[in-house]
């Protein structure tokens, strides 16, 4: 088996090891109140990171191009109330219609 | 703010219509995400695994964010235990996302299991946006098992065919990951606290990316939900 092989086994195990981890947690340690006030907000956090990278960033860069325009269609869209889908596909058309033009 | 409002006219029926509206959601995020499997399973062979080793990726180590990392190390003619580490690095978060989600999902048989398997950024996010506990596990389990399809679906299309298959950024679904987790995050901006915490947790894993090695910059950012949370209460809440 080459050694490409052991590594892609043995980090998708490692990878399922991760997510179980979380979930090992006794039940009372997560219920006493920081821990609980923490796991509450750490969504927040990750969530406005992950939209920071996913917009902002390419590797280890910061590029801000048609994502960002992008992002703020969907902001627009948010504060229109409108539904999800509505705005996940009004941040993937700007997002294709500027590439499309070349300006971003 | 919220987003949805409940439509209580149509009560009847047995399920709540703010589960079947945050299933529909999760159906969504699926075939959004699961899309961009296309372009997973495209690199992943372009950066020399086999169809088999891609797809043991896609279904086994299932979260995308370790998947890319691990193919760009081994594309970038890096070492295969330098690409297990890189993957690693990345799949921290999903530890965080269990000591989220425990409280709302089963423990124990073999859906602990499932539970565990399916626990990623999409479904963690729509089971975060859920009111009460029976949207929270919905929304996991709809986000979890439709991305899981999807992406695998994608991942094989992408391996066979990816040379013959538009980016998919060029559709803009790059720019659609991120709408969708800002329109996860929404509904949670409600107090300025949280706004706070999800503006210095942007500027914090913004600040970190060109220093940290990539999955660092986001576990840079969950501690400024940890610093808040640890720290005395003032006040006002």
């Amino acid at each position: 088996m080459s050694m490409l092989w052991i590594a892609v086994i043995a980090a998708s195990v490692l990878s399922f090891g991760q997510k179980w981890l979380g979930y090992q947690a006794p039940p009372d340690a997560l219920d006493r109140p920081r821990i609980s006030r923490t796991t509450t907000l750490l969504p927040i956090a990750l969530l406005g990171a992950l939209v920071a990278t996913q917009t902002a960033t390419s590797g280890t860069e910061i590029v801000l191009d048609a994502r960002l325009a992008a992002l703020g269609v969907a902001v627009a869209l948010l504060l229109a109330r409108a539904p999800f889908l509505v705005v996940v596909i009004g941040a993937a058309a700007a997002a294709a219609v500027l590439r499309a033009l070349g300006w971003a | 703010m919220t987003s949805v409002s409940p439509n209580l006219g149509h009560a009847g029926g047995s399920i709540p219509d703010g589960v079947r509206t945050i299933r529909r959601t999760g159906f969504a995020i699926g075939v959004a995400t699961g899309l961009y499997g296309i372009s997973f399973g495209a690199l992943a062979t372009a950066s020399g695994l086999d169809v088999w080793q891609a797809m043991v990726l896609s279904a086994v180590m299932f979260t995308g964010g370790s998947q890319f990392a691990f193919i760009g190390v081994v594309g970038g003619g890096g070492s295969a235990l330098g690409a297990a580490l890189a993957a690693a690095l990345l799949g921290v978060r999903n530890t965080l996302y269990g000591l989220i989600l425990a409280p709302s999902l089963p423990r124990t048989g073999w859906r602990s299991v499932l539970r565990a398997h399916l626990t990623i950024d999409e479904s963690a996010a729509l089971a975060a946006g859920g009111r009460d506990e029976a949207e929270k596990r919905a929304g996991f389990w709809a986000a979890g098992v439709w991305v899981f399809v999807f992406w695998n679906l994608f991942s094989l299309v992408g391996a066979l065919a990816g040379q013959f298959v538009a980016d998919p950024a060029a559709w803009g679904l790059d720019a659609a990951a991120a709408a969708a987790f800002l329109a996860l995050l929404w509904p949670r901006l409600r107090s300025r606290d949280a706004v706070a915490i999800a503006v210095a947790a942007a500027f914090v894993a913004l600040l970190t990316t060109p220093v940290l090695p990539a999955g660092l910059p986001v576990l840079a950012a969950a501690l400024v939900a940890v610093v808040v949370g640890v720290l005395p209460r003032r006040g006002r809440r």
